[in-house]
């Protein structure tokens, strides 16, 4: 008697609980919660007609049903996303430092206003030459010597062309910080309510970062899977900065989709610091009709125009 | 047997020095304690504060600490470098300071490694250094490294002591506590200085002392390549790995020297550690530094002759910011040395240890010149407006630690002396043994009688004139 009643109740306990959570994984492919595995057992022989890719109508067993996650463990993010190498074309032509692609990827990933994934440089190649403002973000290069100089295999290097951290396997040596010629990455110095956000950590979205450990610009992949473009392609008010694929040889800045190759060989295209060998996924269009004069970028706060200080240009023109 | 007895009556000379603990030894004892929990205080802070209280930003993300642990590591790798090429070559007057130069070997290399774990963001997370080891991490190449350097050098260490434990176990009549005495006669592993015994002891300390110069070269070497793997222009050098090896040598014997001279004076060892051994290591002090000073100056008239854009940063920086570190580090710290002992008439133990004292500063302010302009200097230009973000200034935690390691250092260094006689005595029995021997196959009989130290120096010095 006891045993068919606790069997009951552990039915319906566990109906209440498939069908919570069926409704969840639903929302959570909207908002990015756990995925929740369906029990195979348990078949109610509920059908359900789906469309499926190349366009047919098709009848699944509800309980067959794999919901997409969303959430990407630490183990599954070391998996690129199949069939892609992302790559990024920043227009330098465009850029006014209008720092909101710095804002947004803040924002996103949950930074103190000074850690910045994204930083945007007051470049000048010399004192005759003409200045030029640089977002930089992780350039996710194919031979990244951070990955190299790992002892963990805390960062990695995807299928994808993307170069991700694991902060819950970086022991913080720091390494890979001495080792990146770019300084792309940062360092949790301190713990901080920043670090204090209530989601499953995934190394696709970077929060919560983890004090001790290092972080940098993960090119938003948890973005990409939703189809979207990382925070700072969709911010940028000038359209500077092209994201895409270089297999399918697209990218896009959200108001116009350019032939990656087209782009690089007709605006001559390079990449920063080329000669080092490390083969960066990030290309630059150089500084060439321009729209804005670099003046304008020093609409800012005075704290920001701070940072600038030293570059000859601006020596110059603070002594006129 | 005569050379039993000698040793015994060696032994006899140093018993007091393990059996009796002044007031002040216990103040000394005390202060250095002192120091270290000053410093385990200090790491708790950073542990629980996160490294936030250092000076170490996102630029010069290493600082002081590294700049220890690659100095404590030279210490030692320069310790095992001297006492196995001493006993290798069979340098006769080695006997005496061979223990000192084997314990800072030891020694130093159990202060090295802790130091890079302060550089660590996570120490809980240790383990996976071993769990999910890669290969093709330097770091990998060096904690492989330092482990086997340990072993070596624990196993070369144990081997010299194991006589002295033997002597202190048939000592007999000492005041030392019953448990010590025990412990003795365990560590001696039941040797009896029997002829099979003696020539096995012999054979694989001669190969251990062979394995340990091989072990030290290839260790520092490692180390050096943390650095020159990066593509830093101020690490980013073929020649770090000999560079490192010399400048390891270099402080090394300068550390060396400075131990002689302290236990000189504390143990009253006058007899033993003579003007003759001071002008060894200071010989191999002037030696190193030619050769350190050569290393750096091809080091950086490359980069200063050449036109490249970031090693002008480099050698800007170095020459303005950093100039007197620069002058007293590379100027200074490598013609002292060879001021000093180039001249016979500078030569005293006196300044001899001077010389040495600053060279060790020297090559302590030449590591953190290598490490701290360079992280200060990178490729893409620091934009930043916090100024403590752009340059390193080491705070107090780090100061703290730093003396946390030195008293450590001393502190393990005090015990040990107190542990073993400083003097290796079978060692200096034994060579007094084989040189009396030599010399009564010579002509020179009527010194074949000679057993006392002193009277073994004029037989050097008159070997030395002959040749």
């Amino acid at each position: 008697m006891d045993n068919s009643l606790n069997e009951r109740k552990n039915n319906r306990r566990k109906f209440l609980r498939v069908s919570f959570l069926t409704g969840l994984s639903a929302v959570a492919a909207k908002t990015g919660f756990a995925d929740i595995p369906v029990d195979p057992e348990k078949e109610s022989g509920e059908m359900v007609t789906l469309l499926s890719p190349d366009g047919q109508l098709v009848k699944v067993a509800k309980e067959k049903i794999n919901y997409m996650e969303k959430y990407i463990s630490p183990e599954a993010s070391r998996q690129g996303i199949p069939h892609r190498k992302f790559v990024m074309v920043i227009d330098l032509a465009k850029c006014k430092n209008a720092r909101k692609c710095v804002e947004n990827c803040q924002k996103a990933h949950h930074l103190p206003p000074h850690q910045e994934f994204m930083k945007v440089y007051l470049m000048q190649e010399s004192e005759e030459a003409a200045p030029y403002w640089m977002p930089k973000p992780c350039f996710h290069c194919d031979k990244p010597l951070c990955v190299s100089v790992c002892p963990v295999g805390a960062t990695y290097k995807r299928s994808d062309g993307i170069v991700l951290i694991d902060n819950e396997r970086c022991i913080g040596c720091k390494f890979c910080m001495t080792g990146c010629p770019y300084s792309a990455r940062q360092f949790n110095w301190a713990d901080s309510p920043y670090l204090h956000v209530d989601q499953p950590y995934s190394p696709e979205t970077s929060v919560p970062g983890k004090e001790g450990t290092v972080s940098k610009c993960d090119f938003c992949p948890d973005m990409i899977r939703d189809g979207k473009m990382p925070h700072c392609v969709s911010a940028c008010p000038m359209g500077v900065i092209y994201f895409g694929d270089q297999l399918e040889d697209i990218v896009t800045n959200g108001e116009e989709t350019i032939r990656f190759s087209e782009l690089i060989s007709s605006r001559s295209g390079y990449r920063h610091l080329e000669d080092l060998g490390t083969k960066p996924s990030v290309y630059y269009l150089p500084p060439v009709n321009r729209q804005f004069p670099v003046d304008r970028g020093f609409d800012n706060d005075d704290e920001i125009n701070q940072r600038y200080k030293d570059v000859p240009y601006v020596k110059k023109m603070h002594k006129n | 047997m005569e050379s039993n007895k000698r040793k015994q009556e060696l032994l006899k000379e140093f018993l007091p020095q393990l059996e009796k603990t002044s007031i002040l030894w216990y103040a000394w004892v005390a202060f250095l304690f002192g120091a270290i929990f000053l410093g385990i205080y200090c790491l708790v802070l950073q542990i629980l504060k996160g490294h936030i209280i250092t000076g170490m930003r996102d630029n010069v993300v290493w600082g002081v600490y590294i700049v220890n642990f690659i100095f404590f590591m030279g210490i030692s790798y320069a310790g095992a470098l001297v006492s196995g090429s001493m006993h290798l070559f069979k340098t006769s007057w080695r006997g005496p300071i061979l223990r000192i130069a084997e314990l800072t070997t030891i020694i130093a290399l159990f202060i090295g490694p802790l130091y890079i774990l302060l550089c660590i963001g996570r120490l809980d997370r240790l383990p996976f250094l071993f769990m999910y080891p890669r290969i093709q991490s330097p770091i990998t190449w060096d904690v492989i490294a330092i482990t086997t350097d340990l072993f070596g050098c624990l196993i070369y260490l144990y081997l010299s002591f194991i006589r002295d434990f033997a002597l202190l176990r048939d000592s007999g009549d000492t005041k030392l506590p019953k448990w010590r005495i025990n412990l003795y006669t365990w560590l001696a592993l039941g040797y009896h200085d029997t002829p099979s015994q003696r020539k096995r002891i012999k054979n694989v300390t001669n190969i251990m002392s062979a394995m340990i110069i091989a072990i030290a070269i290839i260790v520092y070497s490692v180390l050096a390549w943390i650095f020159s793997v990066t593509l830093q222009p101020g690490w980013h050098s073929t020649i770090f790995g000999p560079y490192f090896v010399i400048a390891a040598v270099f402080s090394g014997a300068g550390v060396i020297i400075i131990l002689m001279r302290v236990f000189r004076s504390i143990y009253h060892l006058e007899k033993y550690i003579t003007k003759q051994h001071f002008v060894g290591v200071g010989m191999i002090l002037m030696i190193l530094s030619m050769f350190f000073a050569y290393f750096t100056f091809s080091e950086y008239l490359t980069k200063w002759y050449g036109s490249k854009k970031l090693d002008d940063n480099l050698i800007q920086i170095l020459f303005t910011q950093y100039f007197w570190q620069f002058v007293f580090s590379n100027y200074v710290g490598t013609l002292l040395p060879i001021i000093i002992m180039g001249i016979p008439r500078f030569r005293t133990i006196n300044t001899i240890t001077f010389a040495a004292i600053v060279a060790v500063f020297a090559l302590w302010m030449n590591r953190y010149l290598i490490v701290v302009p360079t992280l200060e200097t990178p490729y893409m230009p620091i934009q930043d407006t916090r100024p403590e973000w752009i340059l390193y200034k080491a705070t107090w935690i780090e100061w703290c630690l730093t003396f946390g390691g030195i008293g450590t250092f001393c502190l393990l260094f005090t015990l040990a002396a107190k542990f073993v006689p400083i003097i290796p005595v079978s060692e200096v029995a034994d060579a007094e043994l084989e040189m009396s021997a030599e010399l009564a196959k010579g002509q020179n009989n009527y010194e074949a009688t000679i057993t006392t130290p002193i009277k073994k120096q004029i037989v050097l010095k008159k070997e030395a004139n002959e040749l």
